[in-house]
């Protein structure tokens, strides 16, 4: 039956467009689909080789900028930011791991922030090039949005699948050995800094094309979105938390999470307030959902502060443990 | 045939001479012990020997080949084989996946790593556990673990760090089993010990040291009879008698 | 000369205080091995307090010294207790939930004073905020002064209550050995509250002396948990006195950078000091690498 699962699901995502033909859902579906590209790359370096990384904004930016300004100074079509926006990222991962992944632990996570932070500062004072704070406005291609779904659908499988086959692979293993222990993996014949190095341009390389299709997509960029921590990188960790740390299904449980999640905030419980304003025309109710629908970011710090506590190895890794809670009749006995 | 060399090693920490000025060689085939009470620097020589801390003075000989300062994974990789006295296994892997992941550097394919890991895991009895998870295993089958996983490796010289340390006394004449079949495939071995029981019943030749320099080398018996090891152990009283 | 002395001792002066945010993020990691990315935040909501004392209470912020500090010592203590000791009995994949716990902490604590007091930048304005005294032709501020003399007799208060109290005594065998010091009877879980707590009611210092002569707003801790780090580095982990040497030199090089090379790159600045300072320790990589 869990087999199947996956299968089901593409079938579902793939009929989902026609079935559904509301703008708005597949707005959020194309998102949700861009967040399981990133996620899975963010599971990459952080979940399977376990350096978890606050920078993935960095690369997601790089991609963006590539499409928008191959548009934008070159008139070639952004959608060749997808193929090259991959590499640019990978461009930028491979100097900063050659440098950082010599630091351990918490402070390659802090490298990773601060190679964020240097990335949005360059996008915002290299006028010249990047237009600044003016950001990069290109022609969508499309006018309806189900090309990009599909474009963004087939990206999502790219992803899954190609995380599926590494892990599968020899360098599954050599991640894996690394996350569990470096100087083991080393004593074993694992050149570890050389591992680091794959995995983080894998990682990189597919949050670098999920940044080229937003560009495509949303047709504007600047330096506040494509590098923001919050919306990017710490939405990249709560989805592979959130959904499955070291699983390979856990970022697109994740995705669906967390990109509801943040609609859910973004609209304020979904009318919930704005619905009661109405009904009861307070308008303290107003005021409410204006601040609510402002405060995903404390939806976010609250669920990172929670999953952290309560479910750390994300819905997919933790499901016996969640199960258990839910349906407390129904442990399974795990082989020993 | 000397299969490797170690010549006039030093290391030091800050001001302290963890190894100071020492050299020994190895027999293929052979398995030397190295023995001295604790802190003596005996893991220490180890760690030199794989590059975990950069050697301060003197060089390392493999089959010939000057391995002084070479990148652990490259130790490895030349066939130098090590276990950690606290072991490390790969906790969240099933012990056929630790396996594994070790048989890799000798093999490209999945499929033949995983027929390597089978047969070492066999080789070294662990192949009933293939399967369980490496951090639910207690202490004994770790330190086999530990070494089946770099007998994954395909060593020709394996250096084994403290595996008595915690083990009762069947798991002892286990583990002593293992390692005289080890010595049988044809694999040399280097064993760090405290325990001088242990050391008399397999080592071929002994290193003894004590605060980081050689005090005595020579076959078991020369050595347990060595006044300055005895002294070392017991104390200066019993040195006398 | 002159524009060399100005220099010189503003970031002398600004250097004592940057002593003061580094030193309860210093205590903080050398004694539990904690980066608490949440340290500006604390620093932000203590100067939210002095804010409010200010604004609704008239009360001096050198007065409600004594209400921020115990409040962030409370607040501080309750983080540890309620979020991060229980991190330890957690058994997860990722190594790093300490830290991103603290990014969710400083979040949270972020977007909380975000609600109440909206995104607006406040100020208090003290009698003393823009006052300088000149020594020749070099002005000093004397809210800096004042600043700069009460972080040194911070420093030396703690000195004295880590090397003299007991308590003190605990906290530094748990930053040398946790598992030793658990043998001799030290309740590890106690002191990792009390040492934050303390890291943060230093902090909180910290943001209530700065106040008269800088402007607040719910996004300032960024910036500043990212100084405190550098300190924290430079002096050296748990040494509060190393910590004023690595303000000041912070404070130096800031001041130098914005007078010799333009203020626009400051902070630019920190982010290159920031940088450098993960890559290249005094002390040497080493304490990273193998961490």
């Amino acid at each position: 039956m869990k087999k199947f699962m996956p299968l089901a699901l593409l079938i579902v995502l793939l009929v989902f467009p026609i079935a559904v033909q509301n703008a708005y859902y597949q707005h959020l579906m194309i998102l949700v689909l861009m967040w399981v590209v990133i996620g899975s790359g963010w599971n990459v370096i952080a979940g399977y080789t376990g350096q978890v990384s606050f920078g993935d904004a960095a690369f997601f930016g790089t991609g963006a900028y590539t499409a928008g300004l191959l548009a934008h100074h070159f008139q070639i079509s952004a959608w060749w930011g997808m193929a090259f926006g991959g590499f640019m990222a990978m461009a930028v991962a491979f100097p900063f791991g050659w440098i950082c992944f010599r630091l351990r632990g918490a402070y390659f996570a802090l490298a990773s922030l601060a190679l964020n932070e240097v990335c949005r500062h360059i996008a915002t004072v290299a006028e010249p090039l990047t237009e600044g704070m003016v950001g990069i406005l290109i022609m969508p291609t499309f006018l309806s949005k189900l090309p990009y779904y599909y474009i963004a659908l087939a990206l999502a499988v790219f992803s899954v699948v190609c995380v599926q086959v590494v892990m599968r692979s020899r360098w599954g293993y050599y991640f894996l050995s690394i996350r569990e222990d470096q100087d083991a993996a080393e004593s074993m014949g694992i050149d570890s800094h050389r591992y680091k190095m794959v995995s983080l341009n894998i990682a990189a390389f597919l949050t670098g094309m999920a940044g080229a299709l937003f560009m495509n997509y949303m047709g504007f960029i600047d330096p506040e979105v494509v590098f923001s921590l919050h919306d990017i990188s710490i939405m990249a960790i709560l989805v592979g938390i959130v959904g499955g740390v070291g699983t390979i299904y856990g970022p697109v449980v994740g995705a669906f999470v967390m990109v509801g999640v943040h609609e859910f905030f973004r609209t304020g419980f979904f009318g919930l307030f704005k619905g009661l304003a109405a009904l009861t025309g307070s308008d303290y109710l107003i005021v409410v959902a204006k601040y609510v629908s402002h405060a995903h970011v404390l939806g976010f710090g609250i669920l990172v502060v929670l999953v952290i506590l309560l479910l750390p190895n994300g819905i997919v890794g933790d499901w016996n443990k969640l199960v258990g809670r839910f349906f407390p009749g129904n442990k399974k006995e795990t082989a020993s | 045939m000397k299969i490797f060399e170690v010549k006039n090693l030093v290391k030091h920490f800050g001001g302290l001479a963890a190894v100071d000025n020492v050299s020994f060689e190895v027999e293929k085939g052979e398995i030397l012990g190295i023995i001295g009470p604790n802190g003596s620097g005996k893991t220490t020589i180890f760690n030199c020997i794989s590059n975990y801390f950069p050697v301060t003075g003197g060089k390392i000989y493999f089959k010939g080949q000057d391995i002084t300062g070479l990148k652990t994974n490259k130790v490895s990789k030349l066939g130098i084989g090590r276990t950690f006295q606290v072991v490390k296994p790969l906790g969240r892997l099933s012990v056929l996946d630790n396996v594994i992941a070790a048989a890799f550097t000798k093999v490209k394919t999945k499929k033949e790593a995983r027929e390597k890991a089978l047969e070492t895991l066999e080789f070294c009895g662990l192949d009933h556990r293939r399967d369980v998870i490496a951090k639910s295993l207690p202490i004994g089958e770790r330190k086999r673990l530990e070494i089946t996983r770099s007998m994954g490796t395909s060593p020709e010289l394996l250096l084994l760090d403290e595996t008595a340390a915690g083990l009762n006394p069947s798991e002892l004449i286990e583990i002593i089993d293992l390692i005289k079949k080890i010595r049988d495939k044809g694999i040399t071995i280097i064993i760090v010990e405290h325990i001088m029981k242990v050391m008399m019943t397999i080592s071929d030749r002994i290193h003894a040291i004590n605060f980081g320099q050689t005090i005595a080398t020579g076959t078991p018996r020369e050595v347990a009879n060595n006044r300055a090891v005895i002294e070392a152990y017991l104390g200066e009283e019993y040195a006398h008698s | 000369m002159e524009v060399f002395l100005q220099t010189l001792v503003a970031g002398l002066l600004k250097g004592g205080l940057y002593g003061l945010i580094g030193m309860g993020m210093s205590l903080i990691m050398g004694v539990m091995g904690i980066i608490n990315l949440a340290h500006g935040q604390l620093m932000m909501v203590g100067m939210y307090v002095t804010f409010i004392l200010f604004h609704y209470l008239g009360i001096d912020p050198y007065l409600s010294l004594f209400v921020s500090m115990p409040a962030l010592f409370v607040l501080g203590a309750a983080i540890q207790k309620y979020t991060l000791n229980p991190l330890m009995e957690v058994d997860s994949i990722l190594p790093e939930n300490q830290v991103l716990m603290t990014v969710g902490i400083g979040m949270v604590l972020t977007e909380i004073i975000r609600f109440i007091f909206g995104s607006d930048y406040k100020s208090v304005q003290t009698s003393y905020s823009n006052a300088t005294f000149f020594i020749g032709e070099i002005s000093f501020s004397i809210a800096l002064v004042i600043a700069f003399f009460m972080a040194i007799g911070f420093t030396l208060l703690m000195a004295w209550f880590l090397l003299k109290t007991d308590i003190g005594r605990s906290i530094r065998a748990t930053a040398q050995d946790k598992d030793a010091a658990l043998l001799m009877g030290v309740n590890s879980k106690r002191i990792t509250i009390i040492t934050f707590g303390l890291g943060s009611s230093l902090v909180a210092a910290a943001g209530t002396l700065l106040i008269p002569i800088y402007y607040l707003f719910p996004d300032i801790g960024g910036p500043f948990t990212r100084k405190a780090f550098v300190i924290t580095i430079l002096g050296g982990l748990g040494s509060t006195v190393g910590a004023i040497f690595g303000g000041i030199t912070l404070g130096l090089a800031e001041a130098f950078g914005a007078t010799y090379i333009g203020m626009a790159y400051d902070d630019m600045i920190g982010l290159i000091i920031f940088i450098m300072v993960l890559l290249f320790l005094p002390g040497g990589f080493k304490r990273l690498t193998k961490i």
